[in-house]
């Protein structure tokens, strides 16, 4: 009952938020230089004033810009978020193809840092002053301060060119026509490159995270309590400390994951994976002010939706947030 | 001759290098027989809780025990294995520990606290671990323990906490309970609840008990022998009576004298009859800020609350936490605003001013707060630390900063003004915590729970300080705190205040002799060691 009245409210907020973004976006490309009409009209080799205005006139970028707001919002609240300037294809359609690639990459991503991040976090954490504690964090260092994209070319050339174990680059097999389980193996092997690359940054900071925090947690008195009723170590360090470190790691957690859409690009781009981060460079690039909008929109809303789940979970672990909300 | 349970042997500890002395314990010996309450006092520093770490096998890093043996019924407990050490801990050996609000892990349920000492030594399956928990609470008195047992630690008070710790130390019928100064951090009431209760565990279960504590008045309560520790040894050793009677090392009579014994003030008047402060009808409430979706909720801190000090006069404001005495001091010294009722200052109405009028006025009342470490700016010398005041209100900084190594003269710590706060102990601190208001040349002092944090003897210097400085300054004092020791010592008046009302106002003399109130009375009964003769010597 509770959470039902918080997520609704929540919800309402959310949407908004959403529409406030929309129309700062909106306004935002406005000052972007560049006309959209000109560029593909350029493109097309065309430089004819009267195909330019017709192209004006189709995308409606003749009207007043109150006029073009108008359009472009209460298109949005039917979920429709207008054609591609360059493709003549829905954007609701491109983002949709598009998106299951990304949130696959960015959710394995996702996942892998933290369970990774916090089980080596513990570890160092219950190995502080011995070597292998100081190793794990010397390796969380490296992979920390070491730049994605060069982490991503060496993995493509150890793992893909010289050991050929891996594809280097795309989502599957072009050309394979695979199915069912086939397909899910060959888009693993594809996936396992991209999404350890992006993993092993925030794998780093979770680590240093999750180390720094049981350090802290480790000092309160609940743990002499702990050790007083003579329990075992591990399970102090499992149940009392690691559960408490906890706390900091999920208002992290819940930053990282509202970077899903838009924090992948590089990745991607280096791996050619078919995601929303390449289209999005795309559509930039040729001034595809709708496609962009309805990026941005997405990301927004995906930001949004994360910090909702953020809230719920860190409900879920601290029993002392309810009392205040 | 008593069965002994627990020896101590020429017991030393060792603190690590650069500690501020060698050891932290040095050749101790004393007995706990079975089914007696044996108190170990001592000050903080004195080392009074180390033997009990070392039998728990919970010293610190880098403290270990370089000599002697402490042998618990037949075993050397020096020379066990970490494993044997865990099994005797909780199942033979319970202990509770000081801070109720931070020695239970904040995210799991009650109940399941408890069913992991069961859990930690493999007894009973996890359902009768719960049935166990309940029979556990019941036991040590919490209300309503079939809620308290899904209830998170966050939901109970200080002093249901620390019977929930109760419960679980007592939870597999240890031979032996070490309380480690277990009611410091409660009120009164709650103290001598909390007292009542472990005596009575204790006779029913026939325990060992080990109690360490720092209040004489704790020990006349509930010790059957008493070992008194400084620096790290023993300076007396004997049966309570004996030792509350008749002390015979000098450092235990300080320490029994330091406690006011007959909690009786002398008859006090004030020297003048011109008010200083006049408080009428002073309302605050508390309000969480509701969201867009979320109510918001209300906690009146004072309800109608009038008084009035005369120039030269200490009135002591008395109460358990959450009574709203120290909203109260807050708002005398403008840190809150009250909603209603008038504040005026010789006159002038303190309440509406705001702004730079303001500015000008508030020197004439400042603060000395409860948390000597917490209260000052780490990364601050002293000096300047004192001299910041009169700075902001226009005094030049060469002036200021003199004036500053004066004051620090004047409270004992001359020619330290160019030391950081971490260089002074929690006394030094306080003592610079009174400069610091003294700085602004006040004409009233607010002291909230000034001395709370203090060891006993280090309290009565700081007492007599502020007594001192009262005369020499012809200040008016404004005494928060919950002790009621404290306020009978220095208060020509008092102020009872509960629930965020004055429950009753007078003469300290006659409030303490003949209350009218019955929390009064409550609280008057409350205060360890009461009924006992202290220092008759």
């Amino acid at each position: 009952m509770l959470y039902a009245r918080l997520i609704v409210s929540r919800l309402l907020k959310a949407v908004i938020v959403l529409f406030m973004i929309i129309i700062f976006n909106f306004f935002l490309i406005q000052l972007a230089p560049g006309d959209p009409a000109a560029i593909l009209a350029g493109e097309a080799g065309a430089t004819d004033a009267e195909f330019l205005r017709q192209l004006t006139e189709r995308f409606g970028l003749d009207q007043p810009l109150h006029v073009q707001l108008w359009r472009y919002v209460s298109g949005v609240a039917m979920l429709d978020f207008g054609f591609s300037y360059r493709q003549q294809v829905p954007v609701l359609d491109l983002i949709l193809e598009r998106l299951p690639a990304t949130l696959l990459l960015t959710g394995t991503a996702f996942v892998l840092s933290l369970v990774l991040g916090i089980v080596a976090g513990s570890l160092a954490a219950a190995r502080v002053k011995k070597p292998s504690g100081s190793i794990i964090m010397a390796l969380a260092l490296i992979f920390y301060a070491t730049p994605l994209f060069w982490v991503a070319l060496m993995a493509v050339v150890l793992f893909s060119v010289y050991l050929d174990w891996l594809p280097a680059y795309g989502m599957y097999t072009v050309g394979a026509g695979l199915e069912g389980f086939a397909f899910a193996l060959d888009v693993g092997k594809h996936l396992i490159l991209p999404a350890t690359t992006l993993a092993l940054f925030f794998m780093a900071i979770y680590t240093r995270m999750t180390r720094a925090s049981m350090l802290e947690a480790a000092q309160q008195d609940f743990v002499k309590t702990a050790r007083a009723k003579g329990l075992k170590n591990s399970v102090i360090q499992r149940r009392h400390i690691l559960r408490n470190a906890l706390l900091p790691i999920i208002t992290l957690a819940g930053l990282q994951a509202g970077q899903m859409v838009g924090g992948a690009i590089l990745t991607e781009t280096v791996f050619a994976w078919p995601g929303i981060g390449r289209l999005m460079f795309e559509a930039l690039q040729q001034r595809d002010y709708n496609l962009l909008l309805g990026i941005f929109f997405f990301s927004a809303a995906l930001v949004i939706v994360f910090n909702i789940i953020t809230d719920l979970v860190y409900r879920l672990a601290d029993p002392r947030i309810k009392e205040a909300s | 001759m008593r069965d002994t349970l627990l020896s101590i042997r020429h017991l030393s500890i060792a603190l690590p290098a650069g500690a501020d002395r060698d050891y932290a314990v040095e050749d101790i010996s004393y007995d706990v027989a079975r089914g007696e309450i044996m108190c170990v006092v001592g000050e903080s520093g004195s080392g009074k809780s180390m033997a009990a770490n070392a039998l728990m096998g919970l010293l610190p890093k880098g403290v270990r025990a370089t000599g002697g043996e402490i042998d618990f019924d037949g075993q050397d407990l020096l020379s066990l294995t970490e494993k044997q050490h865990r099994d005797l801990r909780g199942l033979r050996i319970g202990m509770i520990f000081q801070e109720p609000m931070t020695a239970l892990n904040p995210l799991m349920r009650v109940g399941d606290q408890i069913g992991e000492v069961f859990e930690a030594h493999n007894r009973l399956t996890p359902k009768e671990r719960q049935a166990r928990a309940l029979e556990l609470l019941v036991e040590v008195g919490i209300p309503q323990p079939e809620k308290a047992i899904r209830a998170y630690p966050f939901e109970l008070s200080g002093g249901q906490r620390q019977r929930v710790m109760i419960a679980m130390a007592l939870a597999l019928e240890p031979e032996l309970l070490i309380a480690d100064e277990p009611t410091t951090a409660l009120d009164v009431t709650t103290q001598a609840q909390i007292l009542d209760l472990i005596g009575d565990l204790q006779r029913r279960h026939g325990m060992a008990v080990m109690f360490i504590t720092h209040d004489f008045g704790v020990v006349a309560e509930i010790a059957d022998r008493v070992c008194v520790m400084r620096h790290g040894r023993i300076v007396e050793l004997g049966a309570a009576q004996t030792v509350l009677s008749s002390p015979q090392d000098p450092y235990t009579r300080d320490l029994i004298e330091a406690i006011p014994s007959d909690v009786i003030p002398e008859a006090r008047g004030a020297e003048t009859d011109t008010p200083l402060l006049e408080v009428s009808g002073l309302d605050k409430v508390f309000r969480s800020r509701g969201g867009l979706f979320k109510p918001s909720r209300e906690v009146h801190a004072l309800r109608d609350v009038s008084f009035s000090l005369v120039k030269g006069e200490t009135i002591g404001i008395v109460g358990e936490s959450g009574s709203g005495k120290s909203t109260l001091g807050r708002c005398v010294v403008r840190l809150e605003r009250p909603d209603r009722g008038t504040l005026s200052l010789s006159g002038t109405d303190f309440m509406h001013l705001r702004g730079e009028a303001l500015r000008r006025e508030r020197h004439r009342v400042q603060m000395i707060f409860q948390d000597p470490y917490a209260s000052l700016n780490p990364r601050t010398r002293v000096g300047m630390a004192i001299a910041q005041g009169p700075i902001a209100n226009g005094m030049a900084r060469p002036e200021a900063l003199a004036r500053a190594d004066e004051l620090l003269e004047l409270v004992g710590l001359g020619g330290t003004a160019d030391r950081f706060p971490h260089e002074f102990s929690g006394g030094q601190r306080q003592r610079i915590g009174i400069a610091r208001a003294l700085a602004m040349n006040p004409e009233l002092i607010v002291a909230d729970e000034a001395v709370s944090a203090l060891d006993v003897s280090i309290q009565a210097q700081i007492l007599d300080l502020l007594e001192e400085l009262k005369q020499k300054l012809s200040l008016s004092l404004l005494f928060i705190t919950h002790d009621l020791r404290v306020a009978a010592q220095i208060c020509d008046r008092i102020i009872v205040m509960q629930h965020g009302r004055v429950v009753e106002q007078g003469p300290a003399r006659e409030v303490f002799l003949a209350p009218r109130e019955a929390y009064t009375r409550q609280l008057l009964e409350a205060i360890p060691g009461r009924e006992h003769e202290l220092a008759d010597a």
